[in-house]
């Protein structure tokens, strides 16, 4: 180790607690609704009793709250529907087309694969707007098959990417030795294709259900009364009428993200892609 | 290899997901309550009031089911719906000047004035109602006013009485709710201006009087904070995020009587509207919805709304049965808005106006707000 | 076609011939140009084309071809916008004819409005005295020139309308009255604030990446998870979040109060301004900034500013000369996709952005929703989109957007 200076140490404390600050920043919002969604009392800031531990400043009511409460429920079968439907469709249609793009002969890759990300690019208020308009001709307004394909669309460009980098670690010698044992294309691809690139696949289709499931812009101009979401009911209640029980849904999706985010990093892990 | 184990699993998350699939599929059928009414009003207390009056005893009634949506008024969501072709909303309770102007754009059904039920003493329903309240395509229901409140523990020291004191930085400091639109705020700053109740509208006629009403809510720009649903006001008052707020006075009332918060009501330069109930043109549910609103517009309804929250019936036979809260028999009287002890100074909302002027304003005001 | 090459690419040695490659790609290329390109495409088209106006006054607008301007027109027009304003209520398009009229002229949608539920009953053949009498703004020529305008099918007048302009009835194009300009203002707002936010991101970006690339692994996996959990949580949440912590009775304000650093009634505005669209908007896209930093810092061995270190080169010429340049692609690509994402924000600055903290993409939603203007809307979705698209075609030339990564 080279012996370090006053200076170069002051400067790296300083590194360190600025890391720090940022990291806080990061984190805070999201650990403080934790707790603040067991608040017995309809405030949103901690009362003395939370702060003294007290059993009885906390409570579930917020919680039975949402369960109880029928708009919720529908707002979250809708939210899974939709955002089913739509990653069964992106990841389909986002699977086939990686491995048609990891083609080195495909024509005019680069441009395809900007048309196919495209939707990630654009900001959302636009592609939105585009769709109403669109979709409205069709009659696909106010229908849950209009979000579906709403939804899908923003979510194609995640099941795109990461295939597409899964598809890139691999050793083409796996398929060879696989055609030369006599396996047909198919049974190929079912056999040898396919598991290399589940990783993959699954985490693509994790990030465009993540996709659906967060979406609100599209759903707002787009959806009717039948096709209010869980991020919908959140955004009136938000403007509305914020009440505590925003922060037990919220909490809730917290947990649902870590679900989702450690699935995810686990995958990735897995298929050694980064 | 390792390819058997991961092949069960990939069938295994195929099975998992068709299963998620059909059962949501399954399980979003039967919310999706197409056969119900659709009926628009206002959300929070008001809509509560509503529920309790007219909704769930029109369906014990008919056996015909409803379902209250809210919204925070303006024609746009109606003629998105007319225009796409796709109506999913059968009643709604408007503004005044929307519901003529909506009338006159053809978003809304004509009223059937035949249909509806005459008063408790027989008097038929056209000479029950007070004048102006039965119009070509909607029925008035009851009168409320815009008001401004404003909560003591978060104020100290003197307290405002008149609509002057709401624009005064001065006297009295703090953050001020405002509803984020033109509508009753142009009227308030003229006013508060100087401007006489009966020169108000006349003034806003010039268009030195429109720059007059910018220029007066500019003084106070900054310290607005802007609201949109009816429910917010009171809120913003309970947890000190405003000192002072415009709302309607049947939302401060109720904070009042069932939440036991302090606000105070400044009745002074209050501006009085009424809201109608239409039927939305186009509506597939055609039929039940002239039901619903004969129903919801006999004295009965009108008076039961009235005993919940503070807001006066549109027909003569319903003024004198407004006794009481019907939750927690405060005497009502005092806290209706067309009282005779509140309308000192009131201003009667000229919905002519605004229903000539709406769109200008509205454009206006969303420039001066952005700026 | 290719079936006699050797297959000869990755998995397609046992696709075979090269079609087939482009049959894989082919359903979701189409797909997104069903789904997102036909939409943008109907949008654009939105925003010029028209023809609610001309389709509901034919006969009004073919005699007005033949209008000299300067007269207030003679009696067959009068005669013949009766008619068709009568067929247009009757048909229930008048409140969208009036709509795009009052577009042009403020005002003349209660004319049109009421001249059709009048005329219902009235006779000829005296129609002009008839419409004069419903409402005096049928004897001013630019009542007549504003329907006449708005019956032009292709219309640069939203365009024109999103960049604060307008055209005057002789022909020329001069800027809106100052009460309504408010869309270039706003478009800078924006820009600035989309500027803003990127350099934000980066200056508190790029040490966290730092340390979590150059990090022990099994530290490197935790700091890391730090940044993925915000990433992954809903948006709605974090911007609920922000609210509890920043409002006036909020966590901040009552912590900093019951410590007594302020007073009870000075508490802090926060939030519902410029304050808390930034805070929320930096919380938000810094994750997007962190990742790709990240994904390309790690791949740069700490050897190199080392080796420079040891050639005698101070900390601060190490890193800029030797390891910066390295993480130029990171810096790019995770600058455009902050930069990109901020202009086009909308959920955040609605929430929390009050009065002061709007930016354009609140003006689209206004109009999409609210005044219902969705020819403007799509005017300045156009511009936004355009702007966009430059950016992304100078990213794909310095860097390339196949090396777009999810971190």
């Amino acid at each position: 180790m080279p012996p370090r200076g006053l200076w170069e140490r002051a400067g790296r404390t300083a590194y360190l607690a600025f890391c720090t600050a940022v990291f806080v920043f990061l984190i805070a919002p999201i650990v403080v609704i934790v707790p603040l969604s067991f608040n017995a009392e309809p405030y949103f800031t901690f009362t003395e009793g939370m702060l003294r531990l007290e059993p009885a400043a906390y409570s579930l009511r917020w919680y039975q709250n949402v369960m109880g409460d029928p708009e919720w429920r529908h707002a979250l079968l809708n939210s899974l529907f939709i955002g089913v439907a739509a990653t069964v469709l992106a990841t389909t249609l986002g699977t086939l087309a990686a491995l048609g793009l990891t083609h080195p002969a495909l024509p005019g890759r680069s441009a395809i694969m900007g048309l196919l990300i495209s939707p990630m690019i654009t900001p959302v208020i636009i592609s939105a707007a585009g769709m109403f308009f669109f979709y409205s001709n069709l009659g696909l307004t106010q229908t849950h098959l209009g979000l579906v394909l709403a939804h899908a669309t923003l979510g194609t460009p995640f099941v795109v990417i990461t295939v597409t980098a899964t598809l890139a670690g691999f050793d083409p010698n796996l398929y060879r030795a696989a055609a030369s044992l006599g396996a047909g294309p198919l049974r190929t691809f079912r056999r040898v294709v396919l598991p290399l690139i589940a990783p993959g696949v699954i985490s693509g289709a994790l990030f465009a259900f993540a996709t659906s499931f967060d979406e609100v812009v599209t759903v707002l101009f787009m959806g009717g009364l039948e096709q209010r979401t869980v991020p919908r009911q959140m955004w009136t209640g938000i403007r509305e009428q914020i009440s505590p029980a925003i922060l037990a849904v919220a909490t809730l999706l917290i947990a649902f993200s870590l679900l989702f985010m450690l699935s995810v990093e686990w995958l990735r892990r897995r298929a050694g892609t980064r | 290899m390792t390819s058997r184990p991961y092949r069960s699993r990939i069938r295994q998350v195929v099975h998992a997901t068709a299963f998620v699939l059909l059962a949501s599929l399954s399980w979003s059928r039967p919310a999706a309550g197409s056969e119900s009414l659709t009926v628009v009003s206002w959300g929070g207390s008001y809509a509560r009031a509503c529920q309790k009056a007219i909704l769930t005893p029109f369906t014990a009634q008919t056996g015909i089911e409803t379902r209250l949506e809210s919204y925070n008024g303006g024609l746009a969501q109606i003629r998105a719906q007319v225009e796409t072709g796709k109506v999913y909303w059968d009643l709604v309770d408007l503004e005044m000047a929307d519901a003529a102007r909506g009338c006159d754009e053809g978003l809304l059904e004509p009223v059937i004035a035949a249909d509806l039920p005459p008063a408790p003493d027989g008097s038929p329903a056209v000479d029950d109602f007070l004048p102006d309240m039965l119009t070509e395509c909607g029925v008035g229901m009851l009168f409320y006013s815009t008001v401004y409140a404003y909560n003591p523990t978060h104020l100290a020291g003197p307290k405002p009485t008149t609509i002057q004191d709401f624009f005064d930085l001065e006297k009295f400091p703090g953050r001020r709710g405002m509803r984020r639109s033109p509508l009753v705020n142009l009227e308030f700053a003229l006013m508060a201006d100087g401007v006489p109740v009966e020169q108000v509208y006349a003034t806003l006629g010039t268009p030195g009087g429109v720059n007059r009403a910018f220029r007066k809510l500019d003084t106070i720009k900054e310290h607005i904070v802007w609201w949109e649903a009816g429910a917010q006001p009171p809120q913003m008052l309970a947890d000190g995020e405003v000192v002072m707020s415009t709302a309607y006075n049947g939302r401060i009332f109720n904070a009042q009587v069932l939440e036991n918060q302090p606000f105070v009501i400044v009745w002074d330069g209050q501006v009085l509207d009424h809201g109608v109930l239409s039927i939305v043109a186009g509506t597939p549910k055609l039929e039940a919805a002239r039901k619903f609103l004969a129903f919801a517009t006999r004295t009965e309804s009108l008076v039961a709304v009235g005993r919940y929250i503070s807001y006066s019936p549109a027909r003569r036979s319903g003024t004198a049965l407004i006794t009481t809260h019907l939750e927690t028999g405060v005497e009502m009287q005092p806290h209706m808005p067309t009282s005779p002890q509140n309308t000192a100074r009131a201003l009667h909302n000229n919905w002519e106006w605004w229903s000539d002027h709406g769109d200008e304003m509205n454009e206006r005001f969303s420039a001066w707000l952005a700026r | 076609m290719s079936s006699k090459r050797p297959a000869d690419g990755g998995v397609f040695a046992l696709f075979g011939p090269q079609l087939r490659a482009v049959g894989l790609v082919l359903p979701l290329v189409a797909f997104i140009g069903l789904t997102f390109v036909a939409p943008l495409a109907t949008m654009l088209s939105r925003s010029v084309y028209d023809p609610v106006v001309a389709a509901a006054l034919p006969e009004t607008l073919r005699l007005l071809q033949a209008w000299d301007g300067v007269h207030v027109p003679p009696e067959p027009v009068f005669e013949t916008i009766a008619r068709e304003l009568r067929t247009a209520r009757q048909e229930r398009s008048l409140g969208r004819v009036a709509t795009r009229i009052n577009r042009v002229r403020g005002g003349l949608r209660s004319v049109l409005t009421r001249t059709a539920r009048r005329v219902r009953e009235a006779e000829g053949p005296a129609w002009r005295d008839t419409l004069v009498g419903i409402h005096a703004a049928w004897d001013d020529v630019q009542t007549w020139h504003a329907i006449r305008r708005a019956g032009e099918r292709f219309t640069a007048r939203h365009y024109l309308h999103a960049l604060d302009l307008e055209r005057r009835s002789d022909g020329h194009i001069a800027p809106r009255p100052d009460e309504y300009r408010v869309y270039v203002s706003l478009l800078w707002r924006t820009l600035v604030v989309s500027l803003s936010l990127t350099g934000l991101c980066l200056l508190l970006g790029y040490p966290v990446a730092y340390l979590i690339a150059h990090a022990p692994p099994q530290r490197a996996n935790l700091l890391l998870l730090l940044v993925l959990v915000p990433f992954w949580t809903s948006l709605l949440v974090r911007t609920t979040a922000w609210i509890v912590l920043l409002q006036t009775q909020g966590v901040i304000n009552s912590t900093l109060v019951a410590l007594g650093l302020i007073a009870d009634e000075s508490r802090l505005a926060m939030i519902y301004n410029m304050t808390g669209t930034m805070v929320a908007m930096t919380h938000v896209l810094l994750p997007f900034m962190v990742l790709p930093l990240y994904a390309v810092m790690r791949t740069i061995p700490r050897l190199h500013m080392s080796a420079a270190a040891s050639l005698g080169a101070s900390t601060i010429q190490a890193f800029w000369r030797v390891y910066w340049p390295q993480t130029l692609p990171g810096v790019g690509a995770g600058s455009l996709l902050v930069f990109i994402l901020a202009i086009g924000y909308y959920i955040t600055p609605a929430l929390v952005g009050g009065r002061s903290g709007q930016l354009i993409s609140n003006m689209i939603a206004y109009h999409m929703q609210t005044s219902l203007n969705w020819g403007l809307a799509a005017a300045i979705g156009g511009l936004l989109l355009a702007f966009v698209l430059v950016l992304y075609l100078v990213y794909d030339r310095l860097v390339g957007i196949e090396r777009m990564r999810l971190g």
